[in-house]
């Protein structure tokens, strides 16, 4: 198995684009990691996408966005992992590198939901979630987050403004990011008053669809040095699965695909969570942002919040998140926001992040949920010395 | 909500069968054809009581395409008195009356309507439990 660095990334603005088309998108977004690689072609293309059916009435996306960027004839396919779906993209890029079926490996995430009412997204997002079981009785995804949220509250005895942190710290960053949605700042108050979406989970509590595309370039560790950007080199890429269905889980505060998913990369990159310079986790909602710490070991059960709480997510913290706005402030284009993660995780490596650089950051972490907590994809990115 | 899937799940919408393991005996809802305790198959049919508490719970301000009409609604965990939580709508109780814990039964009521002249799915929602 080869080692795999990271030699390019591209991103674009996280918004409404009602100028742009799913495929102009995307082709923003890898002509800039293309650019930003020093590379003009690549062996192979993966676009991670969740809903370009449903939404667009396009599916077909590899070989769509392979012929528009102007390499047909590439090998190119589409992948689907719910809101997982572009770390599940960067996964398979990883594996083919890694595996030595492909040299150069472009991955673009890709998410129009502009061209959708607010209800068909709603309804189309409800698809991460179980159709059979949970959708057919009326359950929305942020119904489904509602659910946890509530029993989280009611198992430990938080109250609703304890979560203020995750999205006062999330806008705060996002102040000082071009390509975020949201360059907003919530204020406590402010997150409190927020409207009612699915009690207890308010507006401030749930990330913004929107619109957007982001890229990374792929090629073998050894090659890296002969590209402009300082590399960086995947150290641990995993993949853990748990019943899609909230009622099906052992026990549905404990995220186990989570858990699972960032030990086997914890145990890939040789490092623990005390070794984690900065998380991107997946914070769609405000209780997913606490069950992540706690499922990847930043926290025991049930005080998730509580490190938010004690001012340790922000960018001098023990454990900054959301570093450059997360999915509440930067937007969460669903099947893009995994690549998102991974280039802003690139950008804290390379000392890019500016106002919010972490400083010294040697080590990130970034991990894209699918629906609840099925399909749960973490990347260890490592800074090459 | 396409009618020949809800004749396919006519025993679960109805009548809440599920299935109980040869195994290791554990009851399982929804039905899923393998033990998630043990693996074995499991396919003996199992009907629950339809009786259970509210695990947790979640008010629908902003509905899906298809449950307009009935939002504000809302929705549950229920932990089922045989151990298994199903994810179902609440109704006949006001969503500040509803806490964790609330004792609860299912209901056979309407899903969702394709309109005025189309089919009308109908299933289980779960009310709080009378008193008999």
């Amino acid at each position: 198995m080869r080692d795999v660095a990271i030699i390019g990334i591209g991103q674009t603005k996280v918004g409404e684009h009602w100028e742009k088309g799913l495929r102009h998108l995307a082709l923003e977004a890898l002509q800039a990691a293309m650019v930003d690689a020093g590379v003009d072609r690549v062996d192979t293309l993966y676009v991670g996408n969740m809903l370009s059916g449903e939404l667009t009435g396009q599916e077909h996306l590899g070989a769509l966005v392979a012929d528009f960027a102007g390499m047909r004839g590439v090998e190119a396919v589409k992948v689907e992992a719910a809101c997982g779906s572009g770390a599940a993209a960067l996964r398979l890029g990883y594996i083919a590198v890694a595996g030595g079926m492909a040299d150069v490996v472009l991955v673009v995430g890709v998410e129009k939901m502009t061209d959708a009412t607010g209800p068909q997204n709603t309804a189309a997002l409800a698809m991460a979630a179980d159709a059979d079981y949970e959708a057919a009785q009326g359950l929305s995804f942020v119904a489904i987050n509602g659910l946890l949220m509530r029993r989280y509250m009611y198992e430990y005895g938080y109250r609703k403004e304890d979560f203020a942190p995750f999205t006062v710290n999330a806008h705060a960053n996002a102040m000082n990011n071009p390509y975020a949605m949201f360059r907003v700042r919530v204020t406590p108050g402010s997150y409190t008053r927020a409207r009612m979406i699915a009690d207890p989970i308010n507006l401030m509590d749930s990330s913004p669809i929107g619109d957007g595309a982001a890229a990374v370039i792929l090629v073998p560790a050894d090659w890296a040095r002969r590209f402009p950007q300082p590399p960086v080199r995947i150290a641990g890429s995993a993949v853990g699965t748990d019943a899609v269905a909230l009622h099906d889980r052992r026990d549905p505060l404990v995220m186990e695909g989570a858990a699972l998913s960032a030990y086997r990369a914890y145990q890939q990159a040789g490092v623990g969570p005390e070794e984690i310079d900065l998380f991107e986790l997946h914070d769609a909602f405000s209780i997913m942002a606490a069950l992540s710490l706690e499922a990847a070991g930043f926290a025991r059960r049930g005080e998730g919040v509580r490190l938010a709480l004690e001012g340790k997510i922000g960018i001098q913290g023990r454990v900054p998140v959301a570093t450059m706005g997360g999915l509440k402030a930067r937007g969460h284009p669903v099947g893009a926001t995994g690549v998102y993660q991974v280039v802003e995780v690139v950008q804290q490596l390379r000392g890019e992040a500016g106002a919010n650089q972490v400083p010294d950051a040697r080590i990130g972490m970034a991990q894209n949920i699918g629906g609840s907590g099925a399909t749960v994809i973490t990347h260890i990115l490592e800074r090459m010395e | 909500m396409s009618v020949p899937r809800t004749w396919r799940l006519r025993q679960q919408r109805y009548r809440l069968v599920g299935e109980v393991c040869d195994r290791c005996g554990v009851p399982i809802f929804p039905p899923r054809d393998v033990c998630p305790e043990c693996e074995a198959p499991a396919k003996t049919p199992f009907t629950f009581s339809g009786r259970g508490e509210v695990y947790s719970y979640s008010t629908v301000y902003h509905p899906p395409v298809g449950f307009k009409q009935d939002a504000p609604y809302t929705v549950a965990l229920v932990r089922l008195e045989e151990g298994p939580l199903v994810t179902a709508q609440l109704t006949d109780v006001e969503a500040d009356q509803v806490e964790v814990g609330m004792p609860v039964e299912m209901v056979t009521r309407r899903l969702q309507a394709e309109g005025e002249e189309g089919v009308i799915s109908y299933g289980y929602k779960f009310r709080p439990l009378l008193r008999r």
